[in-house]
């Protein structure tokens, strides 16, 4: 259910700027000093800004000054999704204890607190239990805690009591400091003034600015020459007169923190020490271990009956055969939550004395699981027309394959209608499946949509959601047909940042770019714009007679040059398109009982008003492919090359 | 009183502020509770006269939270310091598991310290218990004031601290010393629990 936290989250790796410095800061204090400095530690700031690198940072400098300190780090929805599989099993006292028992919490996306009184109330008892117990906690929001809707009035002043800080958008110094170090970690090498060129566009976090990175990085890939300052206006898109003037903005600190305890922290630390040498050392031993495990939900009876000894001969053996038969129990239940939350609830997964029943109950739990759809094997990537048109696409893809999680994520494909969105992205799919013990989920979002209406109808969206949780990819096509679809997009969002977390390759395909699709939440969209969003273009020459010669080869069709130039000459916006027009040849050729030449294709196309006619294909606007499946009239506009004939065309 | 209880994995600490009136122990208490963050802290309980002197006890539970898989809680008390209190504070030290002395380090306050040092030996003997036996630590408050009116922490050793017991020069009101008698005191105690049987 926890999320690891992701190993380049580190203080080390964040550009700390004006308007980050001081929640940095906060965040350094409080990993030194976990539950004394400023608790809790609620930092906020629009997407993408850095709020979880920042709580990630926190748990690694934690960890790392006290290895022994139990660090989580989940968002809101993956704790109320735990919350609901804890009581739906009965073990509600046990999930309380814990996380009551963690040592530094660090909790992502609280906004969605909204409208969720049953969490707040059960949040508003953790942090209680935490402050109580001395642990910390640090939350991040997009907003501050007043600004949350229908939070608990308790919870506002609860939250703000610690330390409130937020994070601004980084300055132009920063961003230059961003994009060189991120540069230098992906050891590229730009022509001087090119990062400061991209600096000097005001985006609005860090997501797309990394976004706009990648462009150049593609860019600079698919072209042999370095890109220049021009290049990378064009790019981007800006004038030389659009770059904004940097702007700065100020944190600012919400509340002021409790008076500093650091003379009580520095008593309890010597006390800490004076009683770990008072009390027996073993017993010592056993009870912290009770302690934990039974905060953590296991049965500890096994190590209780060794408290009731004098002193038992081999402590420190049984409690090591103890923690591995828990290691065991957790691994069979984190396996059993991937296929079925539900199941992973059973009380046996936590009863170290119950092994061979808890191996029982996971193998029948494997039994059952069933797989996401899969990318269609009707789109292979040998079978991608590549051109210059699609070049920038096509190396993202091969870069995707070849570094699925790493180099761009996520990767969108943007273009219009018909030029083979669908099928690289099928392609990538089927090319990331390829790789061992991979799970690649690759489906259109109507069906994503579907799917989760269905899961919800059925009451099975845990293991709708565990079905996708155990994909190492996510493919999804027409990502704009979420639009208005706020629960799916939500859904969307955690999966999102579950796979970024754990650098799982998510492919997206749109018609347009992410930031003009309308009924997108910005989260949404600044995660789709933080990857690398590619143009596929419409189609060049080499792509159309690329594709000419796929179809024709296809249709069993003796091609010659002549024909192949004809018909790579018409002017089409779309493979499919170009498609409609052979299939239109054929038939026109079929009919006639005639060979596919470019003289017959030259007639059929812009030949005499019989010809056309006996084609059977302008009186309808529909084509039947001989293959199946109809074509839209709207792909088969240019079939009237002039405007009157169509008018004449109409009247009919 | 069960010090360290194993069964409920619980650590109890009675910590007992004795000295002559005025000497500075509520202070102490009161620097110590602004101190604990509040989660820590229970409600500090003074009853105190119109004047501000103590008239019963004070009382500031501290929960220092697991320690070594044990629940630690300190109770810190005090004593009223004025002669007439007596049985109040022979009540206060019952079960007390470690004593902190304040005493008064104005020169003209050494009778009253000597006869409250002699009253904490009576009022131990009457719960059979040896001052020899009692962790017990020095505090010689008010060093902040001018020389000339004050003994210094090493007259005061020799006037008091006849069994050469952990000794502290203090400032109550500024913080100054009240930390680290706490915490010697606090080691005393626990390093005596070490060397004692525990109570399963």
């Amino acid at each position: 259910m926890t999320t690891t936290l992701n190993p380049r989250f580190t203080f080390d790796t964040f550009v700390v700027g004006a308007a980050n410095r001081l929640a940095v800061t906060a965040g350094r204090t409080v990993a030194e000093n976990p539950g004394s400095a400023y608790n809790p530690l609620f930092i906020y700031s629009g997407s993408g800004l850095g709020k979880t690198h920042v709580l990630m940072g926190i748990g690694h400098a934690a960890k790392s000054l006290a290895p022994q300190l139990n660090i989580e780090y989940l968002t809101l929805d993956e704790y109320v999704e735990a919350f609901h599989a804890a009581i739906a099993a009965g073990q509600g006292d046990a999930f309380r204890r814990r996380f009551q028992n963690v040592g530094v919490l660090l909790v992502d996306d609280v906004q969605f607190l909204t409208n969720r009184k049953e969490m707040q109330a059960e949040l508003l008892r953790l942090t209680e239990a935490l402050q109580q117990a001395g642990h910390q906690i640090v939350l991040a929001s997009d907003r501050p805690p007043a600004e949350i809707a229908d939070l608990d009035e308790r919870l506002i002043s609860r939250f703000s009591g610690g330390l409130v800080v937020d994070m601004g958008i980084p300055d132009y110094e920063t961003r230059v400091a961003i994009l060189r170090r991120k540069a230098e970690g992906r050891g590229i090498a730009f022509q001087p003034g090119v990062l400061e060129t991209v600096a000097k566009i005001e985006f609005p976090n860090v997501r797309e600015l990394m976004g706009a990175l990648n462009r150049i990085v593609a860019f600079q890939a698919v072209h042999d020459s370095p890109v220049n300052e021009e290049a990378v206006r064009k790019v981007l898109g800006v004038a030389s007169s659009g770059v904004g003037s940097p702007s700065v903005a100020s944190p600012r600190v919400a509340s002021p923190s409790v008076a500093s305890p650091d003379e009580f922290s520095q008593f309890l630390t010597d006390v800490t020490a004076t009683v770990g040498k008072a009390v027996e050392a073993w017993r010592a031993h056993v009870g912290e271990a009770v302690m934990r495990w039974q905060g953590q939900g296991y049965r500890t009876g096994r190590l209780e009956q060794l408290l009731d000894k004098d002193k038992p001969a081999a402590v420190d053996d049984e409690i090591a055969a103890y923690m591995r038969d828990v290691e065991r129990l957790k691994a069979l239940e984190a396996e059993v939550a991937t296929l079925d939350p539900r199941a992973a609830g059973d009380k046996v997964f936590h009863d170290p004395d119950r092994m061979d029943e808890a191996e029982a109950a996971a193998a029948r739990v494997r039994e059952g699981a069933a797989p996401p759809p899969a990318p269609s094997g009707a789109f292979p990537l040998e079978s991608f027309r590549a051109g210059p048109s699609n070049e920038v696409a096509l190396s993202a893809a091969r870069d995707v394959i070849a570094k699925p999680g790493k180099k761009y994520n996520p990767l969108v494909i943007v273009g219009k209608s018909g030029l083979g969105k669908t099928h690289l992205l099928n392609a990538i799919g089927l090319e990331l499946s390829k790789k061992k013990g991979s799970i690649v989920a690759c489906l259109s979002t109507q069906a994503f949509v579907d799917e989760l209406i269905a899961a919800i109808d059925g009451n099975r969206v845990d293991w709708w959601r565990a079905r996708y949780r155990r994909c190492t990819a996510l493919v999804l096509d027409d990502i704009q047909l979420l639009a208005g679809k706020e629960r799916t997009q939500e859904e969307l969002f955690n999966l999102f940042n579950q796979f970024l977390d754990a650098e799982r390759q998510l492919v997206f395909s749109a018609p347009a770019h992410p930031n003009t699709l309308e009924g997108l939440e910005e989260r949404i969209v600044s995660r789709l714009e933080g990857g690398l969003v590619a143009e596929l273009g419409e189609p060049d020459k080499d792509v159309r007679r690329s594709a000419l010669e796929g179809l024709l080869r296809q249709q069993r069709v003796m091609t010659d040059t002549a024909l192949l130039d004809y018909l790579a000459d018409r002017p089409v916006d779309s493979v499919r398109s170009l498609t409609a027009v052979v299939q239109r040849v054929i038939e026109a050729a079929a009919a006639q009982d005639a060979p596919v030449t470019a003289a017959l294709a030259r007639d059929v196309l812009e030949g005499s008003a019989a010809a056309r006619r006996s084609a059977g294909a302008r009186t309808s606007g529909f084509v039947v492919s001989s293959a199946g499946g109809v074509r839209s009239r709207e792909k088969m506009v240019w079939d009237w090359p002039t405007a009157a004939d169509r008018v004449i065309e109409d009247m009919r | 009183m069960s010090l360290v209880n194993f069964t409920s994995r619980e650590i109890t600490c009675k910590i007992v502020y004795y000295g002559p009136g005025r000497s500075g122990k509520t202070t102490n208490l009161h620097y110590i509770y602004e101190r604990v963050p509040e989660t820590r802290r229970g409600r500090m309980v003074s009853l105190a006269t119109q004047t501000d002197r103590t008239l019963f006890f004070d009382f500031l539970p501290i929960d220092l939270g697991q320690i070594s898989g044990f629940s630690t809680r300190f109770q810190l008390y005090t004593v009223p310091g004025q002669v007439y209190y007596n049985a109040t504070r022979r009540l206060v030290l019952q079960g007390a598991d470690g004593v902190v002395f304040v005493g008064d380090s104005q020169a003209r306050q050494l009778d009253e310290n000597i006869e409250s040092l002699q009253n904490l030996q009576s009022n131990l003997l009457e719960h059979g218990v040896d001052v020899r036996t009692m962790p017990l630590v020095m505090q010689y408050n008010k060093q902040d004031l001018p020389r000339e009116l004050i003994l210094t922490a090493a007259e005061l050793d020799d006037a008091l601290n006849f069994r050469s017991v952990p000794s502290f020069s203090a400032d109550a009101l500024h913080g100054k010393g009240v930390f680290e008698t706490l915490k010697s005191i606090s080691e005393l105690v626990l390093k005596k629990l070490a060397a004692g049987s525990p109570a399963a």
